[in-house]
Formats: structure tokens, C-alpha cells, sequence
């Protein structure tokens, strides 16, 4: 088989990277023993391995999993609705975003997982805490992007419309809305692993379910393998969140010629 | 052509805030163009001539004066006028057919007419293969063609063309400006065509105008006596053409020892 010399490209790094794979994998299991680091310190990858089915069978992983997984879900998509619906006002209208534009730098400079801990105090050990720390840390990557695209729109592509006599809703509509989503799916793409980030540390902070907490209990059983399981888990769920949001993009972004979009 | 005013600058002044004071863009600016003829408006950047297409398309209003299309003043945009840029203007969202179609969906064609209207233009303008394609996949020259083809669509009485071909290399520019000619003459559109290549002017006009450095005047009128409005290419190669530029080259300052230029 000859494909093109692209095909070839991906062919080659493909392999590479299951390479790099094998590699890290058995560094991983036999590194820590050669160098002599204790287990407790870097357990080898078996001991993880049997710490995860472990925990699968015993410590409801599953469970914790689709807590956190299902705390992401929610706060990425209520934090990017509502950072795409104020980024198209404030983007559409220069006064509203004049009065609001030193409250959102403020919050933006603010961090916002430093917020978790005043939301636990408010809303109890329950899953509310979580979301929304999630949807605070997602809100502005989504909002930044789309108040910059709807500001970015080209005047002339505006007076084009103008000139046919299109309303305000047609010039959102057919205008700045479509040339809105490229920027829109970039700031979806950091609000995805933002999200994890967000529920972890709500769960770290309170409570006793998702991912979050397992790390918290793992590290006070000194069980090094259970915070690696965790580990692990969080990045896979924001990497299950980051396919679905690249997914998503290619089908709305199918017109964008094909090197604009890359793989991650 | 007949001898009905299409398009008509009256008194037209536009200045701007600048600073503490303003710059004047255009001043005093009278012309009119009748039904189905084409004028060319040169001079130099800077003096004013996209300013005059912005208050002849209703998005910007004079500071003075009027403009009328179709006898009737011009308030805003309206339907009887359509504009084209230098920049085409194509989304990248929409296939080359849609883009067509999006003057005449704004102002809510029935989407059959609509569809009928922009496959018409899409086989005149020899793009009908293209249709189903986004504009990243076309040459600069075919991506102009659409713009035109978008702005023949809702089926204005009078053109404004600010410099449409000037981003496009000189030979795809021929062959645009031959069938720009042909479309504009066989469909008896009025047009206003927007310059800075001389030859463009004379040979796709009937008449040129020329400007004044800003603030920007009508300095000198010249009507091209040529036979073959529809027929750049070949007015190119009249004897006429050659006198016509040099005059131009002369009103404007260029060229100032008057050595004569080839056509
Ligand atoms: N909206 C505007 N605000 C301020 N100045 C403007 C505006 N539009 C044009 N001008 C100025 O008016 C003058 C004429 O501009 P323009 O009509 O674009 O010239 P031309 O198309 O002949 O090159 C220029 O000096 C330009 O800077
Ligand atoms: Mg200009």
C-alpha cells in the first residue's frame, strides 16, 4: 500500500507514539525497582493495575467515576452556555460591556477553585459545590472567546449586510454568530479539561463521592496506587470530554478546510 | 441607455472628526449617471471615492449635499443599489451557491426564486461548478466572480464597484473585467466603477470621472468615445485607448514630461 505522503506522516507517528507507549509503560513498572524508589513513592504500573480492579470491585470506582463524570458534563455544558450567552451580549453590545468589563476582569483574575470552599460552606457535601466551581472555571475561556470573535467580525462583511437591509437578528444570525463558532470551539476545547479541574478540587475539598474525594481519602491512607487510580480516572474522564467537544466541532466546523482543525 | 438619472451625487460633502477639528473627504461633489451607463471615477487614494460609494449605498449619510438613486433620495440602504469591494466578502460557512443567495435570503426571496435566481447567475458567470464548493477552495479570481454573481442576485438597478478587481493578478483581471462588461451590458445595469487602473477605466466606461487629491473634487470629466463597452479586451487594443490614458496620466500629475504611454 502507497498512500500519500501525508497518510505516510501519520502512519509513521502513529507508530511512534504506541512506541513511546510501550516504553513509558515498562519504565514505568521496572524503572522505579532499578532506581530504587520505594513503592510507596512511585508504585509500579502491576501495582496500580491491581489497585484499580480493586478498587473497581470494592471501592464503587465506577460510581466515583460517573459522579465526577457526570459533575463535569453538567458544569462544562451550563458554564459554556452561560459564557457563550453573555460573551454575545457584551460582544454585541459595547455599553453593557463598558459597565461590566472591571467585574469580569476581576473575576478573571480571581482563582476560581479558591472559591470551592465557600461554596461547600454554602451548599453542604452535596454535588451543587461541585458544578459550580466547574461552571465558574468554564465560563470565561467561553465568554473571552466569543466577546473577541463577535468584536473581530469584519465592518464591511456588517455594512455588506446592512446594504441588503438586514435586521439587527439577521446580522447575529447569519453573521456574527457562524463566524463566532470557530472561537467558540476553542474555548470550548480548554473549558472541557478546565471542567475536571474544577470538580476535583470541589470534591477535594468536600464530601465523600467522585474522584476527588478517592484522591483525598487515597492520600490520607498513605495508598500511593489509589491516587494514581485517581489520577488516571480524572484524565480520562477529561479526555472523554475533550473527544466529545473535538467530535462536535468537526461536524459544525465542516467547512473549515481541513488543516485549520487539528487533531487536539 | 436611456436618459433617466439612475444615480446622482447633488452638493455631496462629507467631512469627518479628526481630532479637535475635521478633514474634509469629499467636496462639493456633483455627478449623475444615467440609466444603463457606466462611469468611472479615478484618483488618488485618499480622496474620497469609497466614501462616495458608502453614501450612495445608504451606510453612511453626506455631511452635505444628497444622493439620489432612482429619483429617490437616498435615506439608507435600499434595494435599488448593490455594492461590490475589492475584498469579496464570501462566508467562509457558505458554499459558493449560498453566498450567492445571501442578499436575496436577507430580503426574503421565496427560497425557489431565490435558488432559480443564483443557478442562473452561477451558469452566466460559468461557476455552476462550483456551486456546492466553499470559498477556501477557490482561486482569488473565481472567489470575485461569486461576490459579483452575490450582488447581481438581488438584482440592483445600480452597481457601485470599489476597485473589485484590483486584488486579483492581471491576467484573471482581463477576464473578469470582460465579463463584467458583457454582464453589466446585456443586463442594461448602471454602474459606478471605482478605480485606480487607468486602463481599466477607459476601457470598461463610458465615461470617466476624475478627483481632485482630498478634500476630494471633481476635477475633469472625460466620455470614452470607443466603440465596445462590452468588449475590454478589445478597446484595449484601439488606437483611442492609448490617448485616453495619457490623459488621465496628465490630470492626475503623473508622469509630468507627457512622454506618451503604449496602451
Ligand atoms: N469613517 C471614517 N472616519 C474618519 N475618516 C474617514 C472615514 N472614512 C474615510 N475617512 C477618511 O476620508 C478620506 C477618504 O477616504 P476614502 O473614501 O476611503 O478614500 P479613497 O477610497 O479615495 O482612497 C481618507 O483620508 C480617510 O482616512
Ligand atoms: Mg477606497
Amino acid at each position: 500500500m502507497s498512500g500519500n505522503p501525508e497518510s505516510a506522516q501519520l502512519r509513521r507517528g502513529t507508530l511512534a507514539s504506541v512506541a513511546l507507549l510501550v516504553v513509558f509503560l515498562a519504565a514505568w513498572e521496572w524503572g522505579p525497582g532499578c532506581l530504587g524508589i520505594p513503592p510507596y513513592i512511585v508504585p509500579p504500573m502491576s501495582a496500580v493495575a491491581k489497585e484499580a480492579v480493586r478498587m473497581w470491585n470494592v471501592s464503587g470506582l465506577a460510581m466515583h467515576t460517573g459522579v465526577t463524570a457526570a459533575e463535569v458534563l453538567i458544569g462544562f455544558l451550563l458554564g459554556s452556555l452561560l459564557g457563550a450567552f453573555f460573551g454575545y451580549i457584551l460582544g454585541m453590545s459595547p455599553t453593557a460591556e463598558v459597565a461590566l468589563s472591571p467585574y469580569i476582569l476581576a473575576l478573571q483574575i480571581a482563582p476560581k477553585v479558591a472559591f470551592a470552599p465557600l461554596f461547600v460552606l454554602w451548599m453542604g457535601f452535596t454535588i451543587y459545590p461541585k458544578i459550580l466551581v466547574a461552571i465558574l472555571i468554564v465560563f470565561f475561556p467561553v465568554l473571552i472567546n466569543v466577546l473577541t470573535a463577535v468584536r473581530n467580525v469584519d465592518p464591511d462583511l456588517i455594512n455588506l449586510a446592512r446594504a441588503f437591509k438586514a435586521s439587527r437578528a439577521q446580522i447575529f444570525w447569519k453573521i456574527e454568530f457562524p463566524a463566532s463558532l470557530p472561537p467558540l470551539f476553542a474555548g470550548l476545547r480548554i473549558g472541557s479539561t478546565l471542567a475536571v479541574v474544577g470538580v476535583v478540587v470541589g470534591e477535594l475539598v468536600g464530601g465523600n463521592l467522585g474522584l476527588g474525594y478517592l484522591l483525598a481519602f487515597g492520600e490520607g491512607q498513605a495508598n500511593t496506587p489509589m491516587v494514581f487510580v485517581a489520577i488516571l480516572m480524572l484524565t480520562l474522564v477529561g479526555g472523554v470530554a475533550y473527544l466529545l467537544v473535538i467530535l462536535a466541532e468537526r461536524r459544525v466546523l465542516h467547512y473549515m478546510p481541513k488543516n485549520a482543525l487539528s487533531g487536539f | 441607455m436611456t436618459d433617466t438619472i439612475r444615480l446622482e451625487y447633488r452638493n455631496v460633502t462629507m467631512r469627518f472628526a479628526q481630532g479637535a477639528g475635521h478633514l474634509t473627504a469629499v467636496e462639493n461633489v456633483s455627478l449623475s449617471v444615467r440609466d444603463g451607463e457606466v462611469v468611472a471615477l479615478i484618483g488618488p487614494s485618499g480622496c474620497g471615492k469609497s466614501t462616495l460609494l458608502n453614501i450612495g449605498s445608504g451606510l453612511a449619510a453626506p455631511s452635505a449635499g444628497d444622493a439620489f438613486v432612482d429619483g429617490e433620495r437616498v435615506e439608507g440602504p435600499n434595494a435599488h443599489v448593490a455594492f461590490m469591494l475589492q475584498k469579496d466578502l464570501l462566508l467562509p460557512w457558505r458554499t459558493v451557491i449560498e453566498n450567492v443567495m445571501f442578499g436575496v435570503e436577507i430580503q426574503r426571496v421565496p427560497s425557489a426564486e431565490r435558488r432559480q435566481r443564483a443557478q442562473a447567475l452561477l451558469d452566466n458567470l460559468k461557476l455552476s461548478d462550483f456551486a456546492g464548493h466553499y470559498p477556501h477552495q477557490l482561486s482569488g479570481g473565481m472567489r470575485q466572480r461569486v461576490a459579483l454573481a452575490r450582488t447581481l442576485a438581488v438584482d440592483p438597478t445600480v452597481l457601485l464597484l470599489d476597485e473589485p478587481f484590483s486584488a486579483v493578478d492581471a491576467q484573471t483581471r482581463m477576464v473578469l473585467q470582460r465579463e463584467l462588461a458583457q454582464t453589466l451590458k446585456s443586463a442594461g445595469k448602471t454602474a459606478l466603477l471605482i478605480t485606480h487602473d487607468l486602463l481599466e477605466a477607459v476601457t470598461l466606461s463610458d465615461r470617466v470621472l476624475v478627483m481632485s487629491p482630498r478634500p476630494g473634487r471633481i476635477v475633469d470629466e472625460i466620455a470614452v468615445d470607443m466603440p465596445g463597452r462590452d468588449d475590454p479586451l478589445a478597446r484595449r487594443r484601439h488606437p483611442r485607448t492609448g490617448e485616453y490614458v495619457n490623459r488621465l496620466m496628465q490630470r492626475l500629475g503623473i508622469g509630468h514630461d507627457g512622454e506618451p504611454v503604449p496602451a
